[in-house]
Formats: C-alpha cells, sequence, structure tokens
C-alpha cells in the first residue's frame, strides 16, 4: 500500500512534528479547543504536547486516516477525559468539532513555511487528514462516555424504582410505577421475592397504580411473580386496578387466574389483614392523642 | 448414601432434604416417604427445601405427584421453604405446581397441617 513517495511524505510529515513541537504546542494551547476543556494554560499546553506525541506516532506509522491507530488509541483515555470536562457545561457539540478543525490552520501554515514546494499538498493532505481522524476519535470517545453515563443512570433508576415496603407484620407491598420492561420486572420480582423469604411474609401486594398501561407482557409479568411467590409459601395480591385498565384487560383477553385483585391499595391491604387473621376497628372512645 | 431422613413429629413427617438429589435417590425417596406415610398413619407431610439452590423438572414433578399419592391417603403435603430463584426458576419453566401446599417455614406448614380446634387426636387412632 505505502509506496516509496508516500513513505517519504511520512517520515518528513512526522519529523516536522517533532521539530516544530514546540512551536505547535504554543498555537494549539492558545486554541479555543484546548482553552475550553483545561483548567489553566499549563495544562492547556500538556494536554496539547500529548495530542501532538499521539498524532505524531500515528503519522509516523502511516496511519494517519485510521481512528484505531496505535498513536490515536493512547489518546483515548485523554480524550475522554477532556470530553467528559466538556460535559460538565455542554455535550460533544457541532462546535467543538468545529473548535478541533482549527487546530489544522496553525498546523498547515508552520508547514506551508517549512516544506518543500513539491511535498507541499502532499504533506499538508497527511496532517489535515490526522486532524480529521483525531475528531473522528474525540467524538468516539465523546459517545462512548455518554453511554455509559446513560448505562449507569438506567441502573440507578431501576433501584430507585422498586423499593418493597413493609406495610404490616407479615405484609410486604411493592409499588410498581413506570412501564415494566423486562429488565426492570425482573428485577422487581427478584427483590419481592428476596424481602418474602427474609421478613417470612405471608401477602405481598403487587400494586400497579403507577403503570401507565398493562398489556399481556405486563399481566404475565404479574403472574409469574404470584405463582413464585405461592410456590415459596406467600400470597400475592394485586391492587390498583384501575376501571380502565379492569377494561383494557377484559379487552385483552387477560386472566389473572387465582390471584387476588383489588381495586385499592387500601383493600388490598384489608385483604391482606384478613388473610393474616386480624382485624381492624373503631376504638371504643374517642381517639386521645 | 443413606437416603433422606424422615422424621416423625407427632403425626406429622418432617423431611429435610439435605443436598441435591440424582434421580435415582428421588425415586428412592419417593417410595420411602408413602411407605413411611402409611406406616406412621400421618395426617401430614412437610418436605422442608430450604437448602437447595436448584430443583428440577424431576424432583418437581415428584414433589407435585407426592402431594397427590399422600392425598389419596388422608395426609396432606406442604413445601416449604422454597428459595426465591428456585421458584422463578420453576415458573419459567411453567412447572407452577398448581395444587400443592406450600409454607415460608417449618413452623408456618405445620400450623398449616394442624388437626381442626375440638378435634381430639384420640379420636384419629
Amino acid at each position: 500500500m505505502t509506496t516509496t513517495s508516500d513513505r517519504r511524505i511520512t517520515t518528513v510529515v512526522s519529523d516536522f512534528l517533532d521539530v516544530q513541537k514546540d512551536a505547535i504546542v504554543a498555537q494549539w494551547a492558545d486554541s479555543s479547543f484546548f482553552r475550553s476543556v483545561a483548567q489553566d494554560s499549563d495544562q492547556a499546553a500538556g494536554d496539547s504536547a500529548e495530542v501532538l506525541h499521539g498524532m505524531r506516532k500515528a503519522v509516523a506509522a502511516g496511519e494517519a486516516d485510521n481512528p484505531g491507530a496505535e498513536g490515536f488509541d493512547d489518546l483515548r483515555s485523554l480524550l475522554t477525559a477532556l470530553a467528559s470536562q466538556l460535559d460538565g457545561n455542554e455535550s460533544v457539540s457541532p462546535r467543538t468539532a468545529v473548535e478541533v478543525s482549527e487546530l489544522k490552520q496553525p498546523l498547515l501554515r508552520l508547514w506551508q513555511d517549512e516544506a518543500d514546494a513539491e511535498l507541499l499538498t502532499a504533506g499538508a493532505l497527511v496532517l489535515s487528514t490526522a486532524v480529521d481522524t483525531l475528531r473522528l476519535v474525540l467524538v468516539d470517545a465523546a459517545l462512548a462516555a455518554a453511554k455509559d453515563t446513560l448505562a449507569i443512570q438506567r441502573e440507578q433508576l431501576t433501584e430507585l424504582s422498586t423499593p418493597v415496603i413493609k406495610l404490616w407484620d407479615g405484609v410486604l407491598a411493592i409499588p410498581l410505577i413506570g412501564t415494566l420492561d423486562s429488565m426492570r420486572s425482573q428485577v422487581a420480582t427478584e427483590s419481592l421475592l428476596q424481602s418474602i423469604m427474609t421478613d417470612q411474609a405471608k401477602v405481598a401486594i403487587l400494586d400497579i397504580t403507577g403503570v401507565p398501561t398493562v398489556d399481556t407482557m405486563v399481566a404475565q409479568h404479574l403472574l409469574k411473580t404470584a405463582m413464585a411467590a405461592r410456590l415459596m409459601g406467600a400470597e400475592c395480591v394485586i391492587s390498583g386496578i384501575r376501571p380502565q385498565i379492569a377494561n383494557t384487560m377484559v379487552q385483552l383477553g387477560i386472566d389473572l387466574g387465582e390471584v387476588a385483585t383489588r381495586a385499592r391499595l387500601a383493600d388490598a391491604l384489608a385483604y391482606a389483614l384478613n388473610r393474616l387473621g386480624l382485624e381492624v376497628g373503631a376504638a371504643a372512645g374517642p381517639g386521645v392523642v | 448414601m443413606a437416603g433422606v431422613p424422615i422424621v416423625n413429629l407427632n403425626g406429622v413427617l418432617l423431611v429435610t432434604i439435605q443436598e441435591e438429589l440424582l434421580d435415582q435417590s428421588v425415586a428412592e425417596f419417593e417410595s420411602d416417604l408413602t411407605e413411611k406415610v402409611v406406616e406412621a398413619r400421618a395426617r401430614g407431610v412437610l418436605i422442608d427445601v430450604s437448602v437447595l439452590d436448584v430443583i428440577d423438572s424431576f424432583l418437581a414433578r415428584t414433589l407435585h405427584d407426592i402431594a397427590a399419592i399422600t392425598s389419596l391417603m388422608a395426609a396432606r403435603t406442604v413445601v416449604v421453604g422454597m428459595r426465591p430463584a428456585v421458584a422463578i426458576t420453576l415458573v419459567e419453566l411453567g412447572l407452577t405446581l398448581p395444587g400443592l401446599l406450600t409454607a415460608l417455614s417449618v413452623e408456618e406448614g405445620l400450623s398449616l397441617l394442624a388437626p381442626p380446634a375440638g378435634h381430639a387426636r384420640t379420636a384419629l387412632r
């Protein structure tokens, strides 16, 4: 792939990057990109020196156009850190991409002053490609970082949205809120069953007041949870079935079988207390607080 | 292997399965237990599976069969202490074991099997 002239350009350009290192770093450190991600000018200089080093390595290897090149790979962790710096105030925007492109200008100006006429165009092309690839790697790193953040938040949401509440000795409730996808419903089931075991709860209330719609999949999941609880020796009650939801369930032909259902959580609690042989009644006299 | 120990507690047979059973041992356990029910004239059987991390479909079916067999001999079977993961797996396998009595703990299982109040035990014998 690399012809003799290609190799010569590669060598000349990487030598140029090495010789002009200080001049390039000085100009880059002053560019809007490095200024926006660094705390102070020292750090901007350090960062740009590191970026230049990685870029030179890739150019020297003749891989200016390959984002997976070793030189660019070395930069990945630095760029991820820089991207997360940006994240604080803004996400990686088109502006950032433009700012990275602006790194080209000082580079090309210096090259113009230095290079032989015959290599001018070819060398400029290599440098330009290298900066473009750098931009690609930066966006890639930023996307990866955003993806990680998303995964972490998703996990936190799952944990937050499935609290198991102890309503009475032997009575647990789990308020299901929001759309139930398969992962969330699985987590809910597992934490409910685990609590049934640790609390030795005889009745568990699945409250679906906060679930906007009940389709066959959600119903299936509720049934499975109820069955598993029964196998463990506990009973499940489903509460919070609003008229519209009951209507939809009938339209869809969903049969909850032997699982007890109640319209409101209060009714379900009354049912649970009844199953435990407990009774709630008015006190004889007026309540004294 | 010595087989699964069966303890007679005043008319209730308490069986604690202590380790994973091979299919052969499961079959032996089933016949041992049903014979013991007749011998002890038991009114109930408690099978404690709280130690088991895994209940395969064969053992699940056997538990179900034992419940059906003992009910023919007027003894009720309660499966006790099934773990959450085991319960989920059985449900996912479609083995919901309808009709099988279950309880959270041995104590609760015993109270399920308690003779109806006012029913003198001597009257049974």
